[in-house]
């Protein structure tokens, strides 16, 4: 097995190592995988799906340092339940049970950790999900910020299990939930101190709902989902696009961004496709099912800005190409370094 | 967006795209100077809206590409003296130095801080008056302005622990230097808006007066880099060779009196090495000796390393001078990739080839 193992060219860990991107992928591929070998784990999606004795369950894990801790649209509280709710939930399978691992910095305040609490159970009363295990530890001043969360969640599929990302072929629709980019420049302009004009706020939400309504309307088309966070939308079609040996045409017109977003993003350089997003899924689908899926998604308040924005083709360089609102075309790539650190 | 998508209107660009091609009747090689075009004209493909007898040329026109090896490992050693907070654009945290990049540095431990200006970097000297704070000051006649204002800031605020490591570059002087060598063939220019809000447009009259070049000052949405090809075509097509000006909006032939006035207070122009072009005489800008306890090199005495060749491999020179192509050189896209950059056109996202391998590889044949 361990010739499958790729040393990272950097000989230190960088915050590149985290965002997502290109860099994120060659630590997982490349350093972790290959040593704990087992299909499960190689198949690489958001969460394991587990047949236990014939019953079919999703597991996964996340964990949560953004900075600040609480923030327009939710705190590292609620986000720490969405986040792993909406692991499950990519894969078709009903959000059960969760664990709750708190990591506090020495000093942090009661109050804030009591809100934070309130935070949880409140997310997952919303989310109908129940925190069954946990476990607290703290630490020396210093040695963490304020507090860092794990969660587990486990899930059941009570229907077929959806393909993932090795299942989406040429011909297929891509639906996307909702506006880009929403959590990022929130978090964002927060930690930068910026002000703008229009309100920014988290989209942080749990997605199950969404989800449930999909596999209600045309469940048997839908080929792949996924939950666009660290590294956005483009990180996350090109992951689909390489494992399953696809292109993605996108229609830049079609993908929806706040106002607010897009001039906060101006300002700063970013592209929006890159910007982190914690209550919006997208989804490979057959074209049978598009329309259908379509007016499910839109049908709910989570996915009310919902819209197919673009197609996949044959391609054999794997590529994701958007066809830029001005006229033009230009490749879009897997996120590279580190332009937002601990988003999530 | 207000004021922002006028300027990305796609029946607009329609329009404008006509007469470039009515107006194309001849092969035409045009450089972009600025970075900041090349990344829009590959953000917006733009290259393969135009008729291909009109070719763009990508200019040098990103500070963060050109800023030679042995400056950043001077940064590193900086960064690493005592007790110091080193401030960087996020742009350079990545540019490799000789050995290592400020990403690995602080990755190792030394406290380098990211800041969106010279100004934040004032701010942290503030908040933490025992620590020297040292800005890394990079860029052409737009970012000078602010660079060299937190230097009479700090003075006027008594902020004595507060200084920047100069590493400034002006157009001018780098573009004559490309007109100047042998085997360079480029028939116009599309010029730098943001550089010339700073200097006007009133700098670039050499390059149509002295060379036969003519040039139009742009401004950084698609439509606008549509437009200036146009103008430019135009000009050709009537015999004219002048300094023209697309950016209106925002550019006057005089520029900005106020900011010039603050560069000439406290920089003054030195011989500044570039990376991918080599030492062009009189291209920098380091602080003047009146300032020198603001001034990072006087203060820290970090004397100069020894110059630094290129990365053999690379054809840097070439592409940013506009001789060759980024798909010329043998290792883009190989060993030279965005997130292992050898050369200086893959360094920063508004370099040529890290254009080309982001956004417009695509339209390049498979090797």
């Amino acid at each position: 097995m361990n010739d499958r193992i790729r040393k990272p060219a950097a000989k230190e860990v960088l915050l590149a190592h985290g965002s997502g991107g290109r860099d994120m992928h060659q630590l997982v591929e490349g350093l972790i995988v290959p040593r704990l070998d087992n299909p499960l784990l190689a198949a690489l999606e958001d969460q394991a799906c587990l047949e236990i004795n014939g019953v079919q369950l999703a597991f996964t894990t996340d964990s949560y340092v953004v900075d600040p801790i609480f923030f327009p649209g939710g705190d590292i509280g609620s986000l720490s339940v969405h986040g792993t709710v909406n692991d499950l939930a990519m894969s078709g399978a009903r959000p059960l049970y969760l664990s709750l691992a708190l990591i506090l910095e020495e000093g942090f305040p009661m109050a804030d950790l009591e809100r934070l609490l309130e935070s949880i159970a409140g997310a997952a009363r919303e989310n109908a999900v129940q925190v069954v295990t946990g476990d607290t530890k703290v630490v020396h001043r210093n040695s963490a910020d304020k507090i860092f969360i794990n969660t587990s969640g486990v899930g059941l599929l009570e229907g077929p299990r959806i393909p993932g990302a090795v299942g989406v072929r040429p011909g297929d629709k891509v639906l996307l939930s909702g506006s880009l980019g929403d959590h990022g420049m929130t978090i964002l302009s927060l930690r930068e101190g910026f002000r703008f004009d229009s309100p920014l706020a988290s989209d942080s939400a749990g997605l199950w709902p969404l989800v449930e309504a999909m596999q209600k309307a045309a469940g048997g088309s839908i080929r792949a989902m996924r939950d666009p966070t660290r590294g956005g939308l483009a990180t996350t079609l090109n992951e689909i696009a390489a494992r399953s040996r696809v292109g993605i045409r996108l229609e830049e017109a079609e993908i929806p961004v706040n106002e607010s977003v897009r001039g906060a993003c101006e300002i700063l350089g970013l592209d929006p496709l890159y910007v982190a997003n914690e209550g919006k899924l997208v989804a490979f689908v057959g074209p049978e099912g598009a329309d259908a899926l379509l007016e499910a998604l839109r049908g709910h308040p989570l996915g009310a800005g919902a819209r197919c924005i673009g197609t996949v083709v044959e391609d054999d360089r794997h590529q994701v190409i958007l066809q830029t609102a001005f006229g033009g075309s230009r490749i879009v790539d897997m996120l590279s370094g580190d332009p937002l650190p601990r988003i999530c | 967006m207000k004021y922002i998508d006028e300027f990305r209107n796609s029946e607009l660009a329609r329009k404008v795209l006509k007469e470039i091609h009515d107006l194309a009747d001849e092969p035409v090689r045009i450089m972009e100077i600025c970075g900041g075009h090349t990344h829009v004209i590959f953000k917006y493909g733009i290259e393969k809206m135009i008729p291909p007898q009109v070719e763009l040329i990508h200019g040098p026109g990103c500070p963060v590409c050109v800023t030679p090896l042995e400056r950043v490992d001077l940064a590193i050693d900086l960064a690493w003296r005592d007790n110091v907070i080193f401030t960087t654009f996020a742009d350079m945290i990545r540019v490799p130095g000789s050995k290592s990049s400020l990403q690995r540095e602080k990755a190792r431990g030394a406290d380098i801080r990211m800041v969106y200006s010279s100004l934040d970097a004032l701010d942290l000297a503030r908040d933490n008056p025992d620590r020297p704070v040292v800005f890394f000051a990079i860029g052409f006649e737009t970012t000078a302005p602010t660079n060299a204002m937190s230097v009479l800031l700090a003075r006027e605020q008594g902020l004595d622990n507060y200084s920047i490591f100069s590493n400034h570059v002006t157009v001018p002087v780098a573009v004559r230097a490309i007109l100047d060598s042998p085997d360079v063939r480029l028939d116009a220019f599309i010029a730098p808006g943001h550089v010339s809000l700073v200097t006007g447009s009133r700098m670039y009259e050499f390059m149509a007066d002295d060379y036969g070049k003519p040039v139009v000052v742009s401004g950084f949405e698609p439509l606008d880099i549509m437009q200036s090809i146009a103008m430019i075509l135009r000009q050709r097509r009537e015999g004219r060779c002048q300094v023209e000006n697309q950016y209106i909006r925002a550019v006057t032939p005089q520029g900005n009196p106020l900011a010039q006035q603050v560069v000439e207070r406290v920089l003054e122009p030195c011989d500044m090495r570039w990376r991918g072009l080599g030492l062009i005489p009189g291209s920098g800008l380091k602080v003047r000796p009146e300032f020198s306890a603001h001034d990072a090199e006087h203060r820290f005495d970090i004397g100069s390393l020894p110059e630094l060749e290129d990365p053999k491999a690379c054809d840097c020179g070439n592409i940013l001078r506009g001789a060759k192509m980024p798909w010329d050189c043998r290792v883009f896209g190989k060993g030279c990739t965005p997130e292992h950059p050898i050369g200086a056109c893959m360094v920063s996202s508004e370099g040529a080839c890290a254009a080309y391998y982001n956004y417009g590889r695509h339209n390049l044949a498979p090797r």
